[in-house]
């Protein structure tokens, strides 16, 4: 069977390749908009602790022997210790002033954890290799899909519905957005706030990091890796807006497929495809599609 | 008196001493630091006195420079054509992503530059001219106007010297024209500049031009100097740099970011042979400047210089509490030329 001149095999491969990316776009932009709607910090170190969480399942592998799975707890946990730690220390200090210090402070810890790094494990990637439970592939029928392709897909859009639900459904999510919409009258009620805004800095780190884990049997783990894709998911957040979880969600496994249907259709512009939509979306609807009337 | 009337005359003449003295300083190194504080200055007239962070200012320095070799060395022009043609690309450029990015304020701002920026990027890595990541090279410096050979180091540089502190006057003169403060009046209120009248949207988009077409004027003297125009010419590593140039500086005066280009690029000169120490260095000194010295160095001289009780009191906030902007963080010291 053929579709626009291409085998069918080929046509949902690249699908499914652009859907695998854009469930990475989708859990970094969606910790990147929680913290954003609570903090008001645009955190651009989101890339860098995705690739810790990508080294953190290498190293656990290389010097403990840790395998795939233990490091899917582990990692994120450890990442999102450190975020918090970050947070604590140094991004509190920021808290009221122009949310663009807080952009240029993450952006500097990007440096700094790049740096770091590159001077420990060089420039060259490292290969991790994907867990015996996952390799192979299953047959669909239409089309051949790796099994670890299959359980990215899975597990990811499981931890986008679990902080969805968790948001928008627990007590918990629900201080969480009276914190947003209100933090001195939150804070009157009881709750405390600055706890609150450590807790949600460290899950939305820890939601990169475990993105990492997933990614490491797929990219090679490389200290460059975060930052590109932080460029994208910036491009995705503006699209999508910051507005809404779901809006977010949506938004990058969108571009993931556009993207991953320009490879087969005009593979020099599969770079820069992410870019022109939001060119196009700006020109269109400058708030973005699922933004909210009156955003900035 | 203002040390400026003393320091400046002093740092010119400073900088024409150096081509007879290449044992203390290295010429090509200076022409290196000359046109990265023209960048710098050139993107403080964004973030400094128009409140408008960009994050991609790279695209149109490196674009200049792309450009500059393709003229120079392509089609054959003479060097000063070449430069032309360099900052036409980057002011066409920056009409463009201008155009696009004032359509969202503050950080998506800073968001979508950086966004076109890398698209512009990926451009650059594909054309078929640019040598993709052997970098463009071979650029000759030609004959200026066709009559004086560029060749040599010292000719070259008294060029540079010339056409930065040109651009630097340039610059001055746009902080402090009718122009300049209906900019920072629109930095200040924006509802009010544009209840007064001001076409807010159009006063934006030129200053993006004319900071996009300096930023170029640099770019393009790059590419002249080191008669190579490469990937990290647009890579964001380098609109990071600028931000921290201009930040290091002190975005509030017009020469300020000159001073943390300075700084910046001496760092990473001496710290080129430790690989990823100077990023490492870099970011450190980013986080540090983020959290403790928003002001810059320019500031903080100046709120050295002038009393406390002679300083202008703190005006009121004038943005609603928890949101406020780039320019009332810092009580903002006079603008100093």
């Amino acid at each position: 069977m053929e579709i626009f001149g291409l085998p069918l095999p080929v046509l949902a491969g690249q699908i499914v390749l652009g859907l695998v990316n854009g469930c990475f776009y989708a859990v970094l932009s969606l910790g990147l908009a929680v913290i954003f709607g609570l903090l008001r910090i645009v955190n651009f170190a989101h890339g860098a602790f995705f690739m810790m969480g990508a080294f953190g399942a290498w190293m656990l592998q290389h010097y403990v022997g840790a395998g795939y799975w233990a490091a899917l707890l582990v990692v994120p946990l450890l990442v999102g210790l450190v975020g918090a730690a970050f947070e604590r220390t140094l991004l509190r200090r920021l808290y009221g002033l122009d949310p663009i210090y807080g952009l240029l402070l993450t952006f500097g810890l990007v440096l700094v954890i790049e740096g770091g790094f590159r001077v420990a494990y060089g420039t060259t990637g490292y290969a991790y290799s994907t867990p015996e439970t996952l390799r192979g592939v299953i047959d669909l029928g239409f089309m051949v899909m790796p099994r670890y392709r299959l359980w990215v897909i899975v597990a990811a859009l499981t931890a986008c519905i679990l902080t969805w639900w968790v948001i928008e459904r627990t007590r918990l999510g629900a201080m969480l957005r009276a914190a947003t919409e209100k933090p001195v009258l939150t804070q009157g009620f009881g709750i405390n706030v600055p706890r609150l805004l450590t807790l949600t800095y460290g899950a939305g780190i820890a939601l990169a990091a475990f993105a990492g884990v997933l990614a490491a049997p797929i990219l090679h783990v490389n200290s460059g890796m975060g930052s590109n894709l932080v460029i994208i998911v910036f491009a995705i957040v503006v699209i999508g807006g910051m507005g809404s979880v779901l809006g977010s969600i949506v938004t990058a496994l969108g571009i993931g497929v556009i993207e991953g249907l320009t490879k087969v259709f005009y593979s020099e512009a599969s770079s820069t495809v992410i870019f022109v939509v939001m060119t196009l979306v700006l020109l269109l609807r400058p708030r973005g599609l699922f933004g909210r009337e009156g955003g900035a | 008196m203002k040390p400026a009337r003393i320091l400046i005359p002093v740092a010119v003449l400073a900088l024409l001493a150096v081509p007879w003295f290449p044992q203390l300083v290295y010429p090509v190194f200076v022409m290196k630091l000359l046109c990265m504080a023209l960048f710098a200055c050139a993107y403080n007239l964004l973030l400094g006195f128009g409140g408008m962070m960009s994050f991609g200012h790279a695209a149109f320095f490196g674009s200049a420079a792309y450009l500059t070799g393709l003229a120079t060395r392509d089609w054959g022009l003479t060097p000063e054509l070449g430069l032309v043609v360099g900052t036409a690309t980057a002011a066409l450029l920056g009409a463009v992503v201008g155009a696009l990015a004032i359509r969202r304020q503050g950080i998506y701002l800073a968001m979508i530059t950086l966004a076109l920026a890398q698209m512009i990027y990926f451009i650059f890595l594909q054309l078929p001219f640019t040598g993709a990541e052997d970098g463009m090279q071979q650029i000759p410096r030609g004959r200026l106007l066709g009559l004086i050979e560029l060749g040599n180091d010292r000719v070259l540089y008294h060029l540079v010297l010339g056409v930065t502190l040109a651009g630097l006057w340039l610059i001055h003169r746009i902080v402090h024209s009718p122009f300049g403060h209906v900019v920072v009046a629109i930095r200040e209120h924006e509802p009010r500049a544009r209840s007064l009248g001001y076409p807010v949207a159009r006063y934006k988009l030129m200053l993006f031009v004319l900071s996009a077409a300096l930023s170029g004027l640099a770019g393009s003297m790059k590419a002249l100097v080191f008669q190579l125009a490469a990937l990290t010419d647009v890579h964001w590593h380098l609109s990071g740099d600028v931000v921290l140039m201009a930040l290091l500086g002190g975005m509030h005066s017009v020469l300020g970011p000159a001073l943390g280009a300075t700084i910046v690029v001496g760092l990473q000169y001496y710290l080129d042979a430790f690989g990823g120490w100077v990023t490492l260095v870099t970011g450190a000194i980013f986080m540090v400047c983020v959290l403790v010295f928003r002001r810059g160095i320019a500031g903080v001289v100046t709120a050295l210089r002038v009393p406390p009780s002679t300083q202008p009191p703190p005006r009121a906030p004038r943005t609603p509490p928890g949101r406020r902007t780039l320019s009332s963080s810092p009580p903002e010291p006079p603008v100093e030329a």
